[in-house]
């Protein structure tokens, strides 16, 4: 299993990172969502994958029994999940903004802040 | 827009789906739920709504600003973590305490609910924020 | 005491709430902006007078004990950082009511400005890394809609690149976030002090140390990461520019400085070796940069960049005068470049151009306000009273105690180029007579009238930079206080024990 998520994980890296490279800049977006999705599975996978039961505390007792799987990278996934949700929100609208005032989705032709 | 059939059922689904969203909100403290999808279920009433009619129909449906309402979260959100500091406690500590209904019995009540109202007042508000401006866009 | 840690970030999230509450009154929300503003300073330095007298403050949010929970830290460090981040966010609140224009202003500054000074708190005082993460997105987001909001062209392309460049960033920090809770099983900052030190493939940690060197470096613009911020920094209202070139690069190098002082040192030689060569090339390309730079903002754009990599500097030597070095520029740079973007607002509003090539005459006609941008810029270089030459004479003595006469030679020669462009400047828009061809002779009668709403719009723009550089020249004249100050925050970085006692002694309260 750890195989198979390693191998999603660097597949979603590496379109994302070519998605980025592309000029246009609906693509950049695209691009950088994958990376946030790889980001999280690779969380995910780094949290160690285990068969196990939630990590449920029955009463009276202070620890959760034996095999019980690790919450927090999934905590962590959730918050960065919603995290990347409105910054992408963000970014939508802002490539919307500026491909009505450019007037194109080329990233070539934004140099106006170059030098 | 202008469906008879859509804007029809939008008129029914519309009190169905905010109940929902405050099944979800109330669920939530210890079963799947909360006050974020509750907030998201709430949200998309009012986006039925703006489809079916138009956006200032569902403006007016709502009656509060989105903004006052993110606002209002907000605040209603930091009155249930500061709740603890008045305590002695550190920020965000849970505050809990039982109350005696008549007829219905024993009710226990504590500041992590009110915090997930503050959220499901702020999801409501940012999400319908996003929705109105873009369908406003776009007109 | 506890309530002392959460009150930087509590305030200006009530006070955006509240802003937000009264969305259409654009009255409360400028007062709400001041009062937040002041309340946050007031906090600050109580929290500031709380750490120095008591030392290491700590609190566990939601009362869940140490590794597990989320703790708040404020060593001497952040406490300076905090106070200053309250100073910086009053200057610009009030340095916006005259500048900031009303279609900005009904689109949500005010708020904006308070969440991004939430933000930078939280950054500073988090004892959690992920927490961390989460106090950059709140940063980024705000910055974000900051440098878009009033969606001109070239604020527009310069927040692309921004944008895009920050949330690469972002995802690099996420992965090895992951990677190192894989590796540690923990992401409390004192908990992975204590177990990296014990983790026996110091491969491992160097590689993760490597990733978050890339994250923070993106932040805090070091050499080959720099490239979204003299793309967008000249771009936005002048408020909004100082307070980005103040604070947010600051922040990044503060994480480089905290986790380069807590966590990754099993591999110095390598690691801080490394950081040294990035902040030599730092300082060239930066003050290069500013030197071939023919307009106000950018200048100062690549100033800021320079000043980024003195500071890196300090981190990299790794000696006790080092870091006390690297604390101390940060303490008095962040005065100093916001106080030079504020000015470069006037010099725009004054001259109705930033260009430095079409500016010109302005020492003639306001020798006063000529002298208060040479307080910074001379600060900037390095000139003998002010604190800027202190800050560099620790860090080149630190530098000549550690025998890397190198990076010794550099921070010297990029001293005197950015006297060089800050000559420049002082040439172009304030000495040179006024340029002849233009219909500038009527600019500032046209310019008065368009801020005829009044002498209070012009002493609000006024008054912070007088502030501002009273502050400069106070911290280099009073330079022994605030190097005791910065030298104490140095022992607390190298030595974490202390960090960590007041962690877990968190936990059992």
């Amino acid at each position: 299993m750890n195989v198979v998520l390693a191998v999603v994980i660097g597949g979603l890296y590496a379109t994302g990172l070519y998605m980025m490279m592309r000029r246009s800049i609906v693509k950049l977006i695209i691009g950088l969502a994958l990376l946030s999705h790889a980001a999280n599975l690779l969380i995910f996978t780094a949290g160690g994958l285990t068969r196990a039961r939630p990590p449920l505390i029955p009463e009276g007792a202070n620890v959760p029994p034996a095999p019980f799987a690790d919450p927090l990278p999934q905590a962590l996934i959730l918050t960065a999940i919603v995290i990347s949700f409105g910054v992408l929100a963000f970014a939508l609208v802002l490539i919307h903004r500026a491909y009505g005032t450019v007037g194109t989705d080329d990233l070539d032709e934004m140099k106006a802040t170059d030098t | 827009m202008g469906s008879l059939i859509l804007s029809t059922t939008a008129r029914f689904l519309m009190p169905l789906l905010l109940l929902f969203s405050i099944f979800l909100l109330l669920r939530g403290h210890n079963k799947p739920g909360g006050g974020f999808v509750g907030g998201l279920v709430a949200a998309t009433a009012f986006s039925l709504y703006a489809v079916a009619y138009d956006t200032n129909a569902a403006r007016r449906v709502m009656r509060v600003d989105p903004h006052t309402m993110i606002g209002t979260g907000l605040l209603v959100a930091i009155a249930s973590g500061a709740l603890s500091l008045i305590a002695g406690q550190p920020f965000m500590t849970g505050q809990w305490g039982s109350f005696h209904i008549r007829g219905f019995g024993e009710l226990y009540l504590g500041t992590p609910l009110v915090f997930d109202i503050g959220v499901y007042l702020v999801v409501l508000g940012v999400a319908l924020l996003d929705v109105f401006s873009l369908a406003e866009e776009k007109s | 005491m506890r309530v002392l840690l959460v009150l930087p970030i509590l305030i200006p999230l009530s006070t955006a709430a509240v802003s937000l509450v009264f969305w259409r009154r654009r009255s409360v929300q400028r007062w709400m902006g001041m009062a937040g503003t002041s309340g946050l300073l007031a906090a600050s330095v109580w929290l500031f007078e709380a750490v120095r007298r008591e030392g290491i403050q700590a609190t566990q949010v939601g009362n869940w004990s140490a590794p597990f929970g989320i703790t708040f830290v404020a060593d001497l460090f952040s406490a300076i950082m905090v106070v200053l981040t309250g100073l910086m966010g009053l200057a610009v609140a009030v340095y916006s009511l005259g500048s900031v224009d009303r279609r900005r202003e009904s689109f949500g500054y005010y708020p904006l400005l308070q969440i991004l000074l939430m933000g930078v708190c939280g950054a500073f005082l988090t004892g959690d890394l992920f927490n961390l993460y989460v106090w950059f997105e709140v940063m980024l987001i705000s910055s974000f809609v900051l440098l878009a909001l009033g969606g001109e062209r070239g604020q527009l392309e310069g927040a692309i690149k921004y944008v895009t460049l920050n949330l690469l960033s972002s995802a690099v920090f996420l992965a090895a976030v992951g990677l190192l809770y894989g590796l540690a099983g923990t992401l409390n900052m004192a908990d992975l002090a204590i177990k990296l030190r014990a983790v026996e493939q110091t491969g491992l940690v160097t590689t993760l140390a490597m990733m978050f060197l890339i994250t923070f470096g993106v932040k805090a613009a070091v050499f080959p990461l720099f490239f979204w911020l003299p793309a967008s920094y000249h771009t936005p209202p002048f408020a909004v520019s100082a307070i980005f070139a103040g604070l947010l690069t600051k922040v990044g190098v503060y994480a480089l400085i905290r986790v380069f002082t807590l966590l990754f040192v099993v591999d110095v030689g390598y690691t801080h070796t490394l950081i040294l060569v990035i902040a030599g090339l730092t300082m060239i390309t930066g003050v290069l940069g500013a030197v071939a730079q023919n307009e106000f903002r950018r200048v100062l754009s690549f100033q800021v960049i320079s000043s980024v990599g003195f500071m890196v500097m300090g981190l990299a030597l790794f000696t006790p005068l080092a870091l006390a070095g690297s604390v101390f520029y940060m303490l008095q740079d962040i005065v100093v470049k916001t106080n030079l973007f504020l000015v470069s607002g006037v010099a725009h509003r004054l001259c109705g151009t930033s260009e430095l090539k079409e500016q010109g005459g302005l020492y003639a006609t306001y020798p006063a306000f000529a002298l208060l941008f040479l307080i910074p810029a001379l600060s900037l270089a390095g000139i003998p009273p002010l604190s800027g030459f202190f800050a560099k004479l620790a860090l080149v003595q630190a530098g000549l105690g550690a025998q890397s006469y190198m990076i010794v030679f550099i921070a010297l020669t990029v001293s005197l180029l950015t006297l060089l462009s800050m000559t420049k400047i002082w040439n172009e828009a304030f000495w040179k007579p006024q340029p002849s061809d233009s219909s500038r002779a009527e600019m500032p009668t046209a310019i008065r009238a368009v801020t005829a709403s009044g002498r209070m719009a012009t002493g609000t723009l006024i008054v912070p930079i007088v502030i501002l550089a009273a502050l400069t020249v106070c911290i280099g004249l009073a330079a022994g206080f605030f190097f005791d100050l910065a030298t104490v925050a140095a022992e607390q970085l190298l030595d974490p024990t202390a960090y960590i006692r007041a962690v877990e002694g968190g936990m059992t309260r």
